[in-house]
């Protein structure tokens, strides 16, 4: 049957007949990179067309729907203005960090990609550490942002630049105490693992309330950290013309905003991994006839199709709510998200000593 | 003990207020009968406009070229920029006496704010907005109007 895994096979396989090991490494890891710069490439045009059209629908709009049928195209025609659009560079302007920090965002959500499995045996790299990993490297996003706002010598970058400091150091915290939650159920920092273990149930049904808080708590955290609204304070157009990219333009903007867009499908992929089951199948209980129906449909539709899920979600409270104050953002998360975050991982070691989830 | 019930309290209430906020977002999303964008130059013919939408300033005339206007000023006094100018003249009756009535009435549609202002203050109903809207002209002189059509003169029975 065809699925990803075995065309990775098979271009492994023929790789390995023509050439030594040592080229054959070299060899897939261009093709991976390729196969990544092409899913950007393919999610920067389906997420912005999917998000103006999900934004339009929600405030009672029509959306875009001249360019192609039912406007479809009309990312390919943002893309194609952005690319010939002039990549100005200001005069005050660090140069050099200027021009390094979207490149430094498009790293970062490059190297995300590694640990994530996107169907069944299809991962780049399957570290023992992959969610340790994905904390850590998320958290160097910051620093591209911090960059831009600071070398851009704009009193709005560079207020854009600090909030989104202050907001990814206190979002990380419950972000990372609700991984941790499923880690402890697990028992396993490795992505694969991860996965393996929900074979029979994913970990937001096996594990009771408390999954389910974690998993509200993740969502909230992450929607923080990619800077969307209601908490795109990094970038709130309403006071900071555009935060910290207020001044880039051309290709070096569209840079930032596809990292943004790459983002959003990183931290829903994690989270699909961590609490909606990764790649693997919806299965109830003993209903046989009803799970070899639910087997027969590709892994990697399930990935992409709860991905996608997640990240409708994260755009429908975009379009629903309103912007938070910073003293508002921080009331939040210190207040609210860390006190009820760390209960509920105090809970759920409880419940993985006591095995009383399924 | 009070504290926690607050504060459980409060988390269940911002959550169920986002809920709400989720759940009209969500009707307007999966309901796109409810879209209430126009698709203006392909729809020229079909365009629905608001009862309330305002156009510009006209003064309708009946058949027999007769409007309501008595000359009186309230619509130039209520102005806020100016926008109408009244030119009256003073007609005589057979009776020897002098009647005001105007002669022109001359509108500025480039200063207008489509205020309503004028339309609220005349006593005799005679101007009105009209629900035109495309206004653009490449000389500027075009913008400023006469109200009254020539020749035309006031209703019988309209003081």
């Amino acid at each position: 049957m065809w699925s990803f895994s075995n065309i990775a096979d098979s271009i492994h396989n023929g790789l390995s007949q023509t050439f030594n090991p040592t080229v054959t490494v070299i060899l897939e890891m261009v093709i991976a990179g390729l196969a990544v710069i092409g899913l950007f490439a393919m999610l920067g045009l389906v997420l912005v067309i999917m998000e103006r059209k999900v934004s339009a629908w929600m405030q009672i709009r029509l959306g875009p729907n001249r360019v192609g049928p039912k406007g479809m195209l009309q990312s390919f025609a943002d893309t194609l203005k952005l690319l010939v659009k002039e990549g100005l560079t200001p005069n005050g302007a660090d140069k050099f960090l200027f021009n390094l920090a979207p490149f430094i965002a498009m790293i970062v959500a490059m190297l995300l990609m590694a640990p994530i499995a996107f169907a069944k045996d299809f991962q780049l790299w399957d570290l023992n550490i992959g969610v340790l990993y994905v904390s850590a490297i998320s958290s160097i996003m910051v620093i591209s942002i911090l960059m831009a706002g600071w070398a851009s010598n704009n009193k709005y970058s560079l207020m854009g630049a600090m909030r989104s400091g202050a907001q990814i150091v206190s979002y990380e915290l419950s972000a990372g105490l609700s991984i941790l939650s499923i880690v402890i159920l697990t028992g396993s920092l490795k992505v694969s693992t991860i996965i393996q273990s929900q074979a029979d149930g994913w970990w937001i049904f096996k594990g009771h309330i408390p999954a389910i808080i974690a998993f509200i708590i993740f969502i909230i955290a992450v929607t923080a950290e990619t800077n969307r609204a209601p908490f795109d304070l990094a970038e709130a157009e309403s006071e900071l013309t555009a935060g910290f990219h207020t001044e880039y333009s051309g290709m070096k903007f569209a840079l930032f905003f596809l990292a943004e867009y790459v983002n959003v499908f990183i931290v829903c992929a994690i989270g699909t991994i961590l609490f909606l089951g990764g790649w693997m199948p919806f299965h109830i209980g003993h209903w046989e006839g009803f799970n070899h129906v639910m087997d027969y449909i590709p892994s990697s539709i399930w990935f992409f199709g709860k991905t996608f899920f997640l990240i409708f979600i994260i755009m429908w409270f975009r379009w629903t709510f309103p912007r938070l104050r910073i003293d508002q953002l921080l009331n939040l998360e210190w207040k609210y998200l860390l006190p009820i975050s760390m209960i509920n991982v105090l809970v759920i070691t409880a419940m993985a000593i006591l095995k009383w989830h399924f | 003990m009070k504290f926690i019930t607050k504060y459980i309290k409060e988390v269940w209430l911002a959550i169920k207020s986002l809920f709400v906020g989720m759940r009209r977002t969500g009707y307007y999303f999966t309901h796109h009968k409810e879209i209430i964008t126009q698709e203006y130059p392909d729809n020229k013919d079909s365009l629905i406009l608001p009862k309330r939408f305002k156009g510009e300033v006209v003064m309708p005339h009946n058949e027999n070229n007769e409007h309501r206007c008595t000359g009186c000023q309230a619509c130039e006094i209520a102005c806020p920029n100016g926008s109408l100018k009244v030119v009256t003249e003073f007609n005589l009756l057979e009776n020897g006496r002098k009647k005001k009535a105007i002669d022109k009435l001359v509108y500025h549609l480039e200063l207008c704010t489509m205020c309503n202002l004028c339309v609220e203050a005349c006593p005799s109903d005679a101007i009105i907005m009209d629900q035109t809207f495309e206004h653009s002209v490449f000389d500027r002189n075009e913008l400023i109007k006469v109200l009254n059509k020539p020749g035309s003169k006031i209703m019988d029975g309209v003081e």
